[in-house]
């Protein structure tokens, strides 16, 4: 009995642990079944390279989304990551404990905020800023940018904070034995030293970036077009997918799994890349 | 020989679960084939638009009439003259008019909705012609005080709904004919988001049915008419307001018994109160 019921508690662990990749599993076959008839049909090339969405009139082309994605994702970057090294930094390296007991938490927190309240103060901070103090309509790849870049940023923060943690102390100490001062330790033994886990860290953060839909669908205005420049609006794969999807019927449905599995491919490429930095540093 | 009973307890846990799902997929077909009984139930689908009108209207219908059951679902304009011809739905709801190959089907007008185009309060803008909202949207003008020299030079900000949206569709049927809604617009996906940004943006301009006004934004005229319930009911049509399209119901044949009766209702003084109450124009019979 006593065995039985060892095996049977076994069994149950197990199957709860392969529903979470066979979950994995059944999502990718289907966006895959669903998207792949549109793709085959536009041809990968015209999809993919396609600068004209008009699916009810059967034009699938999604460039403008790609771009989009990427244009806003690196903004995001170019807003968050100095801000998150620098915080990382100085959370790892310079803060005193009580500094660091208000800092961490806080920073923790702004990964709870919701992200369609980051969106509705993009709406009704930034997007109004920008319209009247620099130009445009205020919805664009720029907001999205500033916005998006402090919704990744303890993300990047805590991950960079962990690599930095990692770095062993006698590296430290002896470069500050041999006369460097810290701020030259921390540029030149510690932020090498901590290097991998960094570039995981941003590759992450900007997978997040990536994915976010809900901020970006009320800040980046949606028009379908390539943005040239950072005040024009812009729209996301992830937010072509959760914008049409209500009234999407046929081709149109299908053109929108489509697009999911062009962001699938993006996404899993990105993880791939964190993993593969991740265990980089995990093996030193 | 606690752990045994624990163990024991669990799986008493998952037989009961298992059983509970049997009870539950049970009920499931007994209602199923309940339904399949039941002569008073009809099934609508089609038009989104359509889909939160009929849907009050269904629901104010039965609680007069208990033992009605209306079941209501989306899909699209389309997707609804499909269903009818097939038989999977009862009716079919469409808020365009039929194409050519498409009048095999019975059409009944329930109700008719216009189309606004909205401006910020600001804007001194208050009547444009159909033509210029075209351009406007086709990307033609794209400065209002090419639309008219009353503005101040500013850009304009045109936002339109996403693809696929019923409101869209009209608005591309009645206002944009054979030109392309311009790639630049900003594309907001509800009524609300996009009244929302003409409300904060001096330089916008958008379109919303006639019951999505709010006094957060100005309606505009359009050739020198003002979007009323008034002026949409006009019989002189040079007084009429343009933009409007209807709200059909399709049947395979003329429609009889509980589909009828549902029509009639729509029809009648105490519907016109629904359709009124949403900014729809009734037909009153």
């Amino acid at each position: 009995m006593n065995n039985g019921g060892e095996r049977f508690t076994r069994f149950i662990l197990m199957m709860a642990a392969f529903s979470s990749v066979s979950a994995l599993a059944l999502i990718t076959v289907f966006i895959f079944i669903e998207g792949l008839p549109v793709i085959y049909k536009t041809g990968l090339a015209d999809f993919v390279v396609g600068m004209k969405w008009a699916p009810t009139r059967g034009f699938f082309g999604i460039l403008p989304m790609i771009v989009g994605s990427f244009e806003i994702m690196f903004g995001s970057m170019i807003v968050a990551v100095p801000l998150a090294l620098a915080c990382a930094i100085y959370l790892a390296e310079f803060s005193t404990p009580a500094v660091s007991s208000v800092l961490k938490p806080a920073i923790e927190l702004l990964a709870g905020i919701p992200s369609v309240v980051y969106g509705f103060i993009g709406l009704t901070v930034v997007v109004p800023f920008i319209r009247t103090y620099i130009g445009g309509s205020g919805f664009s790849v720029l907001g999205c940018s500033i916005v998006l870049g402090i919704m990744v940023l303890p993300t990047i923060t805590s991950i960079s904070f962990d690599a930095i943690m990692a770095v062993p102390r006698s590296y430290r100490e002896g470069s500050l034995a041999l006369g460097a001062t810290k701020w030259q330790t921390v540029r030149m033994v510690v932020l090498p030293a901590a290097r991998t886990g960094i570039v995981a860290a941003i590759i992450l953060g900007m997978g997040r970036a990536i994915g976010e839909t809900m901020a970006v669908i009320m800040i980046a205005g949606n028009s379908i077009i390539v943005p040239l420049s950072p005040l024009d609006p812009a729209r996301t794969l992830t937010s072509n997918i959760a914008l049409e999807m209500g009234y999407a019927s046929g081709d149109h449905r299908q053109a929108l799994f489509a697009t999911g599995v062009i962001l699938f491919v993006i996404i899993m490429a990105m993880n791939s890349a964190a993993s593969y930095f991740s265990s980089k540093a995990a093996s030193r | 020989m606690m752990k045994d009973f624990a163990l024991k307890k669990y799986s008493y846990l998952l037989i009961f679960f298992i059983a509970l799902s049997a009870i539950a997929s049970g009920c499931g077909e007994k209602k199923s084939g309940a339904r399949a009984s039941a002569a008073k139930k009809i099934m609508i689908a089609g038009s989104t638009s359509v889909q939160p009108i009929a849907e009050k209207l269904a629901e104010h219908y039965m609680t007069s009439h208990p033992e009605v059951k209306i079941e209501i679902q989306g899909g699209g304009s389309s997707a609804g003259i499909q269903a009818t011809r097939s038989g999977a739905a009862d009716i079919g709801a469409s808020s365009r008019e039929l194409k050519s190959d498409e009048k095999d089907l019975y059409e009944t007008v329930i109700c008719r909705d216009a189309i606004v185009l909205i401006v910020n309060p600001s804007n001194p803008v208050s009547d444009l012609s159909g033509e210029d909202i075209r351009k406007i949207f086709s990307g033609e003008i794209s400065r209002w005080q090419s639309a008219t020299a009353a503005v101040p030079a500013a850009g304009i900000t045109a936002i339109t709904r996403e693809e696929g949206s019923g409101t869209r569709g009209a608005f591309e049927e009645l206002i944009m004919k054979k030109s392309e809604i311009n790639a630049r617009c900003l594309v907001q996906d509800s009524t609300g988001a996009l009244r929302e940004i003409v409300a904060s943006d001096p330089a916008a301009i958008g379109y919303v049915s006639f019951g999505g006004l709010n006094d957060k934004v100005k309606a505009l005229c359009v050739d020198s008419i003002s979007p009323t319930m008034e002026s949409m009911t006009q019989k002189d049509t040079k007084k009429r307001y343009g933009i409007i399209r209807p709200f059909l119901f399709l049947t395979r044949s003329a429609p009889t018994g509980t589909a009828l009766e549902f029509i009639k209702f729509i029809r009648s003084a105490e519907g016109a109160k629904t359709l009124i109450k949403e900014g729809l124009v009734p037909e009153i019979e």
